[in-house]
């Protein structure tokens, strides 16, 4: 479970409101490589991962990607707030406007609705941490784009480069999260199956006879 | 805000001397936080008093500092777990973050649910997400 903690990670205090920021930042919000898709892809991993390690390195940073969620929609809510309809208008969030008013939903820069397409769980714990590992790079590059974009207004511009070095540092555990599963998975007489396996094996031996009670 | 070397110090925090055994403070049982005294006497007032103002900003921005640095050791012991110097660094940011949490949401409100209040501060204070108070 969780407990929501009544802080942000990181501060967050915009002066200036921009819609056109807005715009474009809402797509680390609910965009295909977002904080949304992030916390849940790892969330959502976490439950087949073969060792201790990797089971707690998706646990704990799918739970910090959800605070960066909230930092993401602050940023775009401060961006939005007390401007006119016709400034929101102006920076073409009409569209927007007209379908979630002053609401933070999550999409992409260009509009696409988010989907759990965007959310990689093969069922594979290499492939998934690859993917993991591909998927902060792919934040990070997002993250400059969005520092280039932003680059007149430092209270957008700090936050950024906050959340941009804390991919760079999910990146490190990744890869050292997917050594120690391949070590796992080297080791002698591991199944991905053990328990199914044993259970099958010993179906005679160990039946519960329910059946032949009668 | 992460600089600040006073703050966090050096881990004087020895293995065997694990300062584990976390003793709440200024908790009282029969009246719970924020009585009406201690609301009278403590109470921020924070809309008209600057130095009250900074005194609770500051206490905020240590908690933050704290909880990043707990997350961050957090992940780092979870591919790490037998780095003494990081699991005694983390036992020592929590006892902080403990003492610094308990202190501030006793004179400022609550900054999750699972604090005792005898009033419902919960809906006084502002959201993360309006800004000044983050």
């Amino acid at each position: 479970m969780w407990t929501y903690n009544k802080v942000l990670q990181y501060p967050i205090n915009i002066k200036c409101p921009n819609a056109k920021l807005a715009k474009f930042i809402i797509s680390q919000y609910g965009g295909p490589d977002g904080e949304l898709a992030a916390s849940l892809r790892y969330l959502s991993q976490r439950f087949g991962m073969p060792d201790q390690k990797s089971k707690a390195v998706l646990n704990d940073i799918g739970t910090e990607e959800l605070a960066h969620l909230e930092m993401v929609g602050t940023i775009v809510h401060q961006l939005t707030d007390g401007l006119s309809a016709e400034e929101i208008k102006a920076a073409g969030l009409g569209d927007y406007y007209t379908d979630h008013g002053v609401d933070v939903y999550p999409q992409s820069a260009a509009g696409t609705p988010f989907t759990a397409a965007y959310i990689a769980c093969k069922g594979d714990p290499i492939a998934n941490l690859q993917e993991d590992l591909a998927a902060e790079q792919k934040a990070r590059a997002t993250y400059e784009k969005l520092i280039d974009l932003c680059a007149d207004d430092p209270d957008v511009l700090d936050p950024l480069r906050f959340l941009r070095q804390r991919e760079i540092v999910h990146f490190q555990r990744f890869g050292e999260a997917l050594r120690g599963v391949q070590d796992k998975l080297a080791e002698k007489r591991f199944y991905m199956n053990n328990m199914n396996s044993n259970s099958n094996n010993n179906n005679n031996d160990n039946d519960c006879g329910c059946e032949n009670k009668n | 805000m992460m600089n600040n070397s006073n703050m966090f110090g050096g881990c004087s925090d020895s293995i065997t001397n694990c300062n584990c055994n976390y003793t709440p403070q200024g908790i009282n049982a029969a009246f719970g936080y924020n009585t009406e005294n201690e609301a009278k006497d403590t109470d921020c007032g924070c809309m008209q008093n600057n130095d009250n103002m900074e005194t609770r900003q500051e206490m905020l921005n240590k908690i933050r500092s704290l909880n990043f640095a707990i997350v961050e050791l957090g992940e780092y012991l979870d591919t790490h777990p037998d780095d003494r110097k990081a699991l005694c660094l983390h036992r020592e940011y929590t006892n902080q973050y403990r003492e610094l949490t308990d202190n501030y949401q006793k004179v400022y409100g609550p900054l999750t649910i699972h604090f005792p209040c005898n009033k419902w501060r919960w809906l006084e204070e502002p959201w993360p997400w309006e800004g000044g108070m983050c």
